[in-house]
């Protein structure tokens, strides 16, 4: 039951296969199973368990509200909870227990899913490895999968080596390791460069990053205001389409999002991808892209091209300077939005009081990392009046550049990019380290943080195992507001990947069981 | 909430800060070592009169003096720029405070509809250019009342820009007659204002209240058009009439509706502007054209002393009658302003440009807010002039006293009188004796009917001149009597028998043979010793013109 997707889940529990509670007890007790991972900051037992119990009443009574009454989500430590400790993996938001909830919660709380926890992330989400938070590194549950087990063996590495565990990929890696080790159904990232599609990626799970202005902001705490969107992770796109159809839409607290109604809607099935036409960008073929992930990405292309799609080269000019324009506006941002943690109305406080001054210092001091500390330091740098003009402004003129090469390329005829979303797959902890956050961010960002400089919605897709057995993710990208097409195009490659479910047999031992019907037991994936 | 005290540093808060506390405000603001300097000054500055800066000594060169004003306005509205908080003036700490006003992380900001037609409404009635697209950004500067770190304000593109405000000042010898000036206005920007630090010295610490976190300001920036004190309290003046007759902000001084910056410098005319300097900290317009002047006599002497004025930010200690400088300044300010980058460009229309199918809570319609404008003072005042033939400075006296021409028009509606005589009564004897109790006109004991009965009076000659102020003292008093009451009670009527006026007047003559001789000798002021003695045998109550005329008669 809980290897299997959302949709699948929701028909069990309108069956009556399986109750709210069973199934809230089922995750909890894997949540305790898998803490190991450090998915989760906060395991929310109480508030899910009342919450089963009600869904459970429901049921009874017929009145269910819907796909995700009584479905188990975990929601990344950066969207607000009532009366939840909401972190950021931040020692200045330690104990901050938020008086609202985040729209997005809120609308899934609304249709009676289960807030099983907050999950853990890189401090403030500045980072690509879900390593650099307060309460330590996510681990990845492929490390410990039977797939990569196997593919060791085979390869006669020794044990020590293949007990070297993985990293998730980040910054919403708690929220992709939670979902990848079965603890939920769904759960929601935040993106702002990558960071829902980079562990997405790493996870094998699929991993969405919506139009920006499609869903609501309000309560995410927030990174770069105007390239953050909240993520949703899921094991297959039609889960994520039932999500984004309760999330997507209008909020007046939130004065981007788009005015336009949006519906629940579901995702029609392709048979004929004939009039399709996707688009290759050739400067994401960089020379540090792996020869694994690169024939991989071919051969999905292929996969386009022999079912009559028609595939093209296309070029998005001002990739290359992506990177670096990101790092102004993302620092000036972080300068800005970092500014209200002073240790006065909420979060950390120092001890220090001979002045107001030395309070803010010594408070900013002990609550921020190295990480969130430089980059404030030069997105106030970029800001400064003497720099504002070399800096911050050109930054934005790249980013319109960025863009544009995106518009250009969609109004060429372009459907639907197709890019890697990683370099490479999940690398072992001991190795990411090596690097520092910067360089690691740049890296793990390259393929997907362009998009978020857009506000164009992006899939990472499993689309096979690697050599060692890990997870590979492909990413598409559409043109704004295409969310739903998207979602169409890459449910039509989902069906062509087969991409396996992770199987985790020592952990699901005395979990997976109680199946009286082993029909829709074995229903996988691939429906 | 509590903070450690506060050293002074912010920008911009000691004049917010001023009215909160201001007899416990000024030793803090004036540093250790700076006050014994302005002390010194003012000793030597303070006691010579106003405006001795247009005034020529000799073999002095002459100074011009250039001010400017920043002046930010409270909107008036129910509930703050970009939250749903009640705004309301002396609540209880922290209790009109929602998450985003105290910055609660993952929070947003809501425009606010009725502060956007605020603004568009002044910068109308101010003359300016709309702007059909504005832009929001970000001012950062560390202050614990100001709870995100940074303030939202307008400072690439505001939402009105380019526009003047008419002014009237008095002119001449005896500055008695009035003549229209101008000054430009810069632009109009929307933004938020700050919470309130409450400083305890005993427990040194600070206490925050962010009820006044992000109530919406029109911030008003005036071109350096004028030159004195007395223009800028006008101006001030002029502007706060304008915003109470839109209804866009109650402008209220003394409850930190309106503050006002002031930018000043002097130079020798023909040569380039003089380094300015800023004054804060202004909570009334008599201590406006104080500072103001202060300021630039201050600046003159410097200069002519051989020192040079800094470029600082200084405010006015209205105890000592001095500005002094704030040390706000010793490391520059960079403000690091940034768009606002959760709040799409606020797009206004007008009628052509209105979207076809634009809802109209969705939408504001700058010809709709255009036609829906009140009158304004200048127009008041020019119906005042055309309509009653009054003087324009008696117009401006009208309008500048609070309910004062609300309360001339219900006399005008209810008496018989001349406009003149109204006018006369109204801003001679009615504010005098309001302004010698200092009373507000809504304070009056008399009310306009009743003066109206009292003017009544006086147009029928029924009374006197002299006995109208005895009636009107009466009435002062405010114990409800009317004045035909009091006429009746007091016997203050005017005689009305001729025969017994000639009979007066006869037995006055024969009892002073001396004064009649100087009359027949050719002294005409000798009559009116004659006047005075007939009107106090008829206790005061005969018409001294009618007198006048009797005498002539009985002496020709």
């Amino acid at each position: 039951m809980l290897g299997r997707t959302l949709g699948e889940v929701s028909v069990a529990l309108k069956q009556g296969q399986i109750t709210p509670t069973e199934l809230c007890r089922k995750c909890l007790s894997l949540i305790q199973k898998t803490k190991f991972l450090n998915a989760y900051i906060t395991v929310s037992e109480e508030v899910a368990l009342k919450q089963a119990e009600e869904s459970e009443e429901r049921y009874k009574k017929g009145q269910s509200l819907g796909d995700l009454d009584g479905i188990p989500v975990a929601v990344k430590d950066n969207f607000s909870t009532s009366g939840i400790e909401t972190t950021c993996a931040s020692n200045m938001l330690k104990g901050y227990i938020p008086p609202f909830n985040a729209t997005v919660v809120q609308k899934l709380l609304d249709q009676g899913a289960l807030l099983m926890g907050k999950t853990n992330l890189d401090e403030f989400a500045m980072g690509s490895g879900s390593t650099d938070g307060v309460f330590g590194p996510v681990k990845n549950p492929w490390s410990y999968s039977k797939q990569r087990r196997e593919k060791r063996q085979q390869q006669a590495q020794g044990e020590s080596q293949a007990a070297e565990w993985l990293i998730t990929g980040g910054s919403s890696g708690g929220s992709a390791a939670a979902l990848a080790a079965l603890t939920c159904s769904a759960a929601l990232g935040s993106d702002t460069g990558g960071s829902t599609r980079n562990p997405a990626a790493h996870c094998g799970l699929v991993g969405f990053k919506p139009s920006y202005g499609l869903v609501s902001r309000h309560g995410l705490i927030p990174l770069v205001n105007s390239m953050d969107v909240p993520g949703i992770l899921t094991r297959c796109v039609d889960d994520t389409a039932i999500v984004l159809g309760v999330l997507a839409g209008h909020d007046p607290k939130d004065s981007t999002t788009v005015q336009d109604p949006v519906k629940p809607f579901t995702l029609p099935s392709l048979t004929d991808v004939s009039k399709l036409c996707i688009g290759i960008p050739k400067e994401y073929a960089v020379p540090e892209l792996s020869s694994e992930v690169r024939s991989l990405w071919s051969k999905a292309a292929g996969l386009f091209e022999s079912a009559g799609a028609k595939v093209i080269e296309v070029s998005l000019p001002h990739t290359s300077c992506s990177i670096v324009c990101y790092h102004v506006l993302c620092a000036s941002e972080v300068a800005s939005n970092m500014a209200r943690f002073d240790g006065l109305e909420y979060g950390h406080r120092c001890d220090i009081n001979v002045s107001t001054e030395a309070m803010y210092a010594a408070t900013r001091r002990e609550g921020f990392s190295d990480v969130v500390r430089g980059r404030i330091l030069s997105g106030n740098f970029f800001l400064l009046k003497e720099n504002y003009e070399n800096y911050f402004i050109k930054a934005q003129k790249v980013r319109r550049l960025i863009a544009n090469d995106f518009v250009n390329v969609f109004n060429s005829g372009v459907d639907i990019l197709l890019t890697p979303t990683t370099l490479s797959e999940a690398v072992p902890y001991l190795e990411f380290i090596k690097e520092d956050n910067r360089t690691r961010s740049a890296q793990g960002d390259i393929f997907t943080q362009a998009v978020n400089m857009a506000g164009l919605p992006a899939v990472s897709m499993p689309a096979a195992l690697s050599h060692q057995g890990l997870p590979i993710g492909l990413q598409f990208i559409g043109r704004a507001f295409c969310d739903q097409k998207l979602l169409t195009v890459a449910k039509w490659f989902e069906k062509q990947v087969q991409f396996p479910v992770i199987q985790f047999p020592e952990l699901m031992d005395g979990c997976s069981l109680v199946f009286e019907n082993e029909k829709l037991a074995s229903v996988s994936l691939q429906q | 909430m509590a903070v450690p005290m506060l050293r002074w540093v912010g920008p911009g808060r000691r004049c917010a800060l001023a009215w909160v506390d201001r007899s416990s405000r000024h030793r803090r603001e004036a540093p250790t070592g700076s006050t014994s300097n302005g002390t010194r000054e003012q000793s030597s500055v303070a006691q010579q009169p106003l405006r001795t800066a247009q005034k020529l000594r000799k073999g002095e060169h002459k100074w011009a003096a250039v001010v400017g004003l920043e002046i930010h306005a409270q909107i008036s509205s129910n509930s703050k720029l970009f939250s749903g908080s009640e705004v309301c003036f002396a609540a209880p700490p922290n209790s009109l405070v929602s998450f985003f006003d105290a910055s609660l992380p993952g929070t947003l900001p809501v425009l606010n509809r009725r502060c956007v037609e605020a603004a568009v409404m002044t910068g109308l009635a101010l003359n300016c250019h709309i702007n059909k697209k504005s832009l929001f950004d970000r001012k950062h500067y560390f202050y614990a009342d100001l709870p995100a770190g940074y303030q939202i304000t307008q400072q690439r593109l505001p939402i009105a820009a380019n526009g003047n405000l008419m002014f009237g000042v008095f002119v001449g010898s005896k500055r008695s007659h009035m003549a229209t000036r101008t000054v430009r206005v810069k632009q109009i920007q929307l933004e938020q204002d700050s919470g309130k630090s409450l400083h305890d010295d005993l427990r040194s610490q600070t206490l925050i209240d962010l009820n006044r976190a992000g109530v919406g300001l029109l911030e008003v920036v005036l071109e350096p058009d004028l030159s004195c004190g007395e223009e800028a309290a006008t101006v001030v003046r002029e502007l706060q009439l304008i915003l109470q007759a839109l209804g866009t902000s109650q402008a209220n001084m003394a409850e930190g509706q309106l503050r006002v910056d002031a930018n000043i410098s002097v130079h020798h005319p023909g040569e380039p502007l003089g380094i300015r300097t800023e004054v804060k900290n202004l909570n009334s317009i008599r201590f406006l054209a104080r500072a103001i002047d202060y300021e630039i006599q201050r600046q003159i002497n410097e200069l002519e002393n051989g020192g040079e004025i800094l470029n600082e930010t200084r405010s006015f200690d209205c105890k000592l009658g001095c500005t002094v400088p704030m040390r706000d300044k010793e490391g520059k300010q960079d403000y690091r302003f940034m768009p606002e980058p959760n709040l799409p460009p606020l797009v206004l229309y007008d009628t052509a440009s209105l979207p076809a199918r634009a809802q109209p809570q969705q939408v504001i319609n700058i010809d709709q807010i255009r036609e829906a404008l009140p009158e304004l003072p200048s127009v008041t005042r020019e119906r005042l002039v055309q309509r009653y033939g009054m003087l324009p400075e008696h117009s401006f006296m009208l309008l500048n006293e609070v309910g004062l021409l609300q309360f001339f028009q219900n006399v005008m509606k209810e008496t018989r009188a001349e406009p003149k005589t109204v006018t006369s009564w109204v801003l001679n004897v009615l504010l005098g004796y309001l302004k010698h109790q200092n009373l507000a006109v809504s304070e009056s004991p008399i009310t306009p009917s009743a003066l109206a009965g009292l003017l009544d009076l006086l147009d029928s000659k029924a009374i006197s001149s002299s006995a109208a102020k005895q009636v009107f003292e009466e009435l002062w008093k405010g114990e409800g009597k009317t004045a035909v009451q009091i006429v009746s009670e007091k016997q203050l009527g005017l005689m009305q028998d001729r025969e017994a006026l000639e009979q007066l007047c006869q037995s006055t003559v024969e009892g002073h043979p001396r004064v009649v001789m100087d009359i027949k000798k050719g002294n005409p002021r000798a009559i009116n010793k004659l006047i005075g003695l007939v009107r106090k045998a008829a206790l005061n109550r005969a018409d001294p013109a009618m007198i006048k005329a009797l005498l002539e008669k009985l002496l020709a």
